[in-house]
């Protein structure tokens, strides 16, 4: 007999649920192995500019330690990749996935006419429009939008966070943000809400009303919906008590319990790094190096790290030449990490940053980040990527 | 008079101000709505008081800026001394925000504040000189209700708006497009309607307007070009003033704003109709703001059943509508940046200069919940449990520095303090419905009343829900969490 997902969850309370868990499923939960899924792409946003020659470093080329006398990291606590580049010191659990050929580099990853505010440059890669654009929604909110038509629980894109950022919100569709789901269905679960749904008479005619019922709806169907499976198989993995490494941790155990969500979001932050660099950029990568290591490994262990993709972006990067206080300005391109066992490119995908060949003493964007967004789109998701980016993009190879 | 009349009233409130105010309570059945909008536009006529919260500090150095500017000083300036200016420059336009939010919810004149707070959508900058904040926003309070024209020309010198959109940098051997290509697409004419030579030319004749550190505006003639120019059909050696004036003699410009200005002040859902009638006139009066406002909230149509409780309120709108309607002393004035933040709308920093989309972009999972627990939140002082986004523009990656490696739980939680005054309010509605407050009066009908106060929309709220969550003990108090109830509603997110 099969089961349809939606049915299966409509049917409501949990010990409901539990005496309806197939056979299947239960004979995998005795052997610690949770049903290969559907692919699932997780974002990790490093706001506010990470500095990305101090991440993949150049570290045979003598232009890097010119513009950077102070900042430039030590050649001897690099961690090698290639004779041409390493990584900052505190990324060995990167170091170690480079090593497993599950990390991919991609270099020099832009868009044209570049702006360097935080909101502009952030909404420019939020929505995928071009430079001079204002667009209203993001990529990721579209791509719900093509999922979800007519779904009543909109969480096939998770975003970990209190608010829900502009990447996440579609044109009619806007996916739930929340750090945890039990607080969320508590929050959610109110009595009162409930009641003010049940009393709800639809009037005839599209009423302006209706669109925020339509909300509450969601969000209570969803928040239950999610609750019931993050208790499901949660992860019993370490992980650091970070802002990251609980996100990360909450993404595992939701990826775990096979629900319906294809996409996580999650952000750490700041990088935007003015003055004092070389701490904050340490502290940061600490906390990340930590908390990515124990969410891949944690995958691994429970056989879905074939299934994950995580990419990294930030939003801009730095200038080359290093400020008068100890760190780096606004600047341009930057490098993405591409992590997990289903990558098709390993390493350093593309060349490193021609330091010769700056744009005013920024670096030149090499890859346009929409065809890194149509790739994901397409080969990893597979949803169409042109009607979400709203034009045809090329394809790269790296999944 | 009626019920209808209120609503009518009410609804007037809610559009050309910040929502009816529990002073107003007992008039709103009796007057006519055009007796009330004439009440509006005479509280409005006076000349706006100009708001400075410009920190002692930052006063000191302001005024020796010029001398400081001469010596260089400002390069060789320590690190510690900028860090400190940043700050208090941060924390000045923080005390901007929270004193123009009190304006909103204090002023009678409704109409000229609901009107700047408009153009401060329309014409969105962000700047991190408070000095500058003020001007700006002192130019388009003083024009809310005025000349579009002479705000057009004003905002173009503002220092704010000259920085903010790069203008500094436009000079005539390295010409910078954004100001021209901003004031053409976001400001008069609207996207389409101009091509990209245009926009070129039109940052030829801005060249050279910038500002001194003193936030005046300055010409530099050496950086202006004074060649010929052609854009839109006309050619000659323009300067930035007779683009502007080129710009404004475009019908599209009168239609462009009058669009803007229906889906603010009237319905999401443009009528073409309606929106050529005004522009036509809007233009004919040479952009005449008072003239269509008078238009729009004098007219039938407005009051149309379709247009009322039509709009989702924006998170000022919502926040400054509640303080109105419920008079509150607030311990804590951060806590409304914070909510600000967590709704998606703080004064001060538009998301980018296309200002706030509005609409169904207010409401997702998290900011509908938010919203619906606000009564509660400022009633029982109770845990707000969220942490907002990281503002760079504001922090500069501060945050992360501060916390360093401590184990982070679930981020700072934010109370609401404050103490609202029940008996004041609870005095209003009796004032109002005082044969509502009889002692045969029935639960339902004390609903209703208060109902009628506080919803906009044609489905109303079934007062069985109300009356089983409201405390029974005493009238006063079923009116207190009857009033907080039908405020945590779905329906109170309209008006």
């Amino acid at each position: 007999m099969v089961i349809k997902r939606r049915e299966f969850i409509q049917v409501g309370s949990l010990a409901t649920a539990s005496l309806m868990v197939p056979k299947f499923l239960k004979a995998f939960e005795a052997r610690n192995m949770v049903p290969a899924g559907n692919k699932v792409l997780v974002i990790l946003q490093l706001s506010g500019g990470n500095d990305g020659l101090n991440t993949v470093i150049p570290y045979r080329n003598d232009i890097y330690y010119k513009s950077r006398p102070r900042l430039g990291i030590e050649r001897s606590k690099i961690l090698s990749l290639t004779d041409e580049a390493g990584l900052h010191p505190a990324l060995t659990g990167f170091k170690e996935l480079y090593d497993d050929g599950s990390l991919g580099i991609m270099n020099s990853v832009g868009y044209p006419n570049p702006d360097r505010s935080h909101f502009r440059s952030m909404d420019i890669w939020h929505t995928g429009s071009e430079s001079k654009e204002y667009w209203t929604n993001g990529w990721l909110g579209r791509y719900l939008d093509a999922q979800c038509k007519g779904c009543d629980k909109p969480t096939y894109a998770l975003e970990l966070d209190d608010t829900l950022s502009l990447a996440m919100k579609g044109e009619e569709a806007k996916a739930i943000a929340m750090k945890d789901p039990k607080r969320l269905f508590g929050t959610a679960n109110q009595r009162f809400f409930k009641d003010v749904m049940q009393q709800h008479k639809d009037e005839p005619g599209e009423q302006p009303v209706d669109y925020l019922y339509k909300t509450l709806s969601e969000t209570v169907s969803s928040a239950e919906y999610i609750f019931e499976k993050s208790k499901f198989h949660p992860s019993k993995a370490d992980y650091p008590k970070t802002d990251l490494g609980q996100n990360l941790k909450t993404i595992a155990s939701l990826i775990f319990s096979d629900i319906n969500t294809k996409v996580y979001y999650v952000s750490h932050g700041s990088f935007d790094t003015h003055i004092n660099q070389q701490f904050q950029q340490q502290n940061l990568f600490t906390q990340m190096n930590d908390a990515v290591k124990a969410f891949t490994k944690d995958l691994k262990d429970n056989g879905r790290f074939n299934d994950v993709l995580l990419m990294t972006f930030s939003e801009f990067g730095r200038r080359v030449s290093q400020n008068a206080s100890g760190g780096t300005d606004h600047g341009t391109a930057n490098n993405m990490f591409l992590i997990g066992d289903g990558i098709k490119e390993k390493g350093l995908i593309n060349p490193m940053p021609d330091l010769s060949d700056l744009d005013e003493g920024d670096l030149k964007y090499k890859v346009d980040f929409k065809n890194v967004y149509a790739t994901v789109l397409k080969n990893w998701l597979a949803a169409d990527d042109m009607a979400i980016l709203k034009k045809k993009y090329d394809y790269l190879k790296f999944v | 008079m009626s019920l209808a009349n209120q609503i009518k009233n009410q609804h007037l409130m809610w559009r050309a101000g910040f929502g009816p105010a529990v002073e107003q309570l007992a008039d709103l059945p009796d007057i006519s709505s055009k007796q009330l909008y004439k009440a509006l536009q005479k509280a409005s006529s006076k000349k706006p008081e100009y708001i400075d919260v410009a920190d002692d500090f930052l006063k000191g150095l302001w005024a020796g800026i010029d001398e400081v500017g001469r010596q260089q000083k400002i390069k060789d300036m320590k690190e510690e001394d900028r860090k400190k200016i940043q700050q208090k420059q941060r924390e000045s336009v923080r005390s901007l925000n929270l004193n123009w939010l009190n304006v909103f919810i204090n002023t009678d004149a409704q109409l000229r504040e609901k009107m700047a707070f408009f153009w401060h959508g329309h014409f969105a900058c962000r700047n991190l000189n408070v000095f500058y904040q003020q001007g700006l926003l002192d130019v388009i309070r003083r024009n809310a209700l005025g000349s579009f024209r002479d705000m057009l020309h004003e905002i173009s010198k503002s220092a704010a708006m000259l920085n903010f959109l790069n203008n500094q940098q436009n000079r005539k051997d390295h010409p910078n497009e954004n100001f021209a290509r901003e004031v053409m697409e976001l400001f008069t004419l609207g996207r389409g309607n101009y091509t990209e030579n245009d926009v070129k030319e039109a940052a030829r004749a801005f060249t050279g307007w910038s500002s001194d550190l003193k936030g005046q505006f300055v010409f530099r003639r050496f950086q202006h070009d004074f060649g010929s120019k052609t854009l839109l059909g006309k050619t000659g050696n323009y300067d930035g003033n007779e683009v502007l004036d080129i710009l404004l003699s475009q019908k599209q410009t009168a239609k462009f704003i009058t669009q803007k200005v229906y889906k603010f002040f009237v319905n999401d859902k443009v009528d073409d109709e309606k929106v050529n009638w005004l522009a036509d006139r809007f233009y004919q009066s040479t952009y005449d703001i008072g003239k269509l406002m008078e238009d729009i909230f004098t007219s039938d149509w407005f009051y149309e059943e379709k247009n009322i409780g039509s709009k989702i309120k924006s998170p000022i709108e919502l926040m400054a509508g509640i303080q109105r309607m419920l008079p509150m002393k607030l311990e804590n004035e951060e806590s409304m940046t914070f909510l600000q933040r967590a709704l998606g709308q703080m004064l001060f920093y538009p998301p980018n200069v296309a200002g706030w989309p509005g609409g169904k972009t207010w409401i997702d999972s998290s900011s509908l919940m938010l919203r619906m627990r606000i009564p509660q939140l400022i009633n029982d002082v109770d845990e707000l449990n969220i942490k907002t986004k990281d503002d760079d523009d504001q922090m500069m990656g501060k945050k992360a520095q501060e916390d360093g490696m401590k184990p982070m739980g679930y981020g700072k939680r934010s109370v609401i303090k404050a103490t609202i005054d029940w008996k004041e309010y609870i005095g209003h509605f009796v004032r109002q419905k005082a044969d509502s407050f009889g002692e045969k009066v029935q639960k339902e009908q004390l609903i209703g009343s208060l109902a009628s106060n506080l919803l906009q929309t044609k489905s109303g709220v079934s007062s069985e829900l109300i009356k089983q969550y409201a405390d029974a003990g005493s009238k006063e108090s079923f009116i207190k969490t009857a009033t907080l109830q039908l405020m945590s509603t779905p329906e109170y997110q309209l008006c």
